[in-house]
């Protein structure tokens, strides 16, 4: 995704051509600037009204698609916060590992319980 | 060591030792919030699971459960609310490192209000349901509903109040640029409160029963 970079130091903009070298340089002190931001939301906001939109099947029947496509826009929209606006694409990759770490555990945990009340029950 | 070095020359008098970062070269606040945050993530996951199991459970008396009576539009209309405030909170950081404070209060309060707007909705639609039969005893997925969606909402709301001291800190003129990172875990804490809200969403209205 194309987008300026906006660095911390004061009131000082260094306003860069985007690239996605550009944001992995700024990884420890740089945020993306306000109109990426805005893109980001943007794209949410459209992921979402697609979400909304599978509800109301008369419009478009999504049969066997309907699960595996809302699961997929669900974890696009979460990728999309989290990478973007909790800034884990920027910033130490030991609070990605700390988050996923947690998300993976309680995933793993849940859906063994979740099977576990499905077998055996 | 001596304690020549060890100690400050006066009172208050800071040490070379005090200005070293922690040994990780990452903020300690930073990293605790993070911690914090992935074990929320088991917090909700208990709370999703039990809703997932129990979401058709009607109880002996077949009494309502929360899917008969989903709003989707209306709903809908909050998720995006919430996702927006997320939009806000970053602009409030943004604003906020480039020094522009006024710009800052502005998205603060925006956020605030946005996360306002949410709770609200939730209340409206708490009150509905109840108006419709499904009460928290109702049933076990009646229960489980309002037990996960309830504990979302304590964190949102817990979450306002967190912009709203911001908010008065800014206006009192307190926080600056040097108290970014302040802003920032505040913010962690909102976004993780809207990927919650992102999970629930999908899992707990839009999926099918």
């Amino acid at each position: 995704m194309s987008t300026t970079t906006t660095r911390h130091e004061g009131t000082t903009d260094t306003t860069q051509g985007s690239s996605a070298e550009s944001d992995t340089e700024h990884a420890e002190h740089g945020h993306p600037s306000d109109w990426a931001y805005v893109k980001i939301a943007l794209i949410l906001a459209i992921i979402t009204a697609v979400e909304v939109f599978t509800y109301f099947e008369t419009v478009l029947n999504w049969g066997r698609f309907l699960v595996p496509s809302l699961i997929l826009m669900m974890v696009v929209k979460f990728w999309l916060v989290a990478t973007w606006f909790m800034h884990l694409k920027f910033d130490n990759p030991i609070f990605s590992k700390m988050f996923v770490g947690g998300l993976v555990l309680a995933v793993g945990v849940y859906v063994a319980t979740l099977t576990a009340f499905e077998f055996w029950a | 060591m001596t304690a020549a070095t060890a100690a400050p020359a006066t009172p208050g008098e800071s040490t070379a030792h005090d200005d070293h970062g922690p040994s990780t070269g990452i903020s300690n606040t930073k990293l605790a919030m993070w911690l914090f945050l992935g074990s929320e993530c088991l917090l909700f996951g208990g709370l999703i699971s039990t809703y997932l199991l129990y979401k058709t459970r009607r109880g002996p008396d077949n009494r309502a459960i929360p899917t008969d009576v989903f709003d989707i539009p209306f709903t809908s209309i909050s998720s995006f609310v919430l996702l927006m405030s997320s939009l806000t909170m970053v602009l409030a950081l943004s604003a906020l490192t480039r020094g522009d404070n006024h710009g800052a209060r502005v998205w603060l309060l925006a956020t605030s209000m946005l996360g306002g707007v949410f709770i609200g909705g939730q209340v409206y639609e708490f009150t509905s349901f109840l108006r419709e039969g499904v009460g928290f005893t109702n049933n076990p997925a009646s229960s489980a509903f309002y037990a996960l969606t309830g504990f979302h909402g304590v964190h949102v709301s817990l979450g306002i109040v967190m912009l709203m001291s911001l908010f008065v800190a800014s206006w009192q003129g307190k926080l600056r640029p040097e108290h970014s990172e302040t802003v920032e875990i505040v913010g962690l804490y909102w976004h993780f409160v809207d990927v919650v809200w992102i999970f629930i969403f999908t899992v707990i209205y839009l999926v099918p029963a």
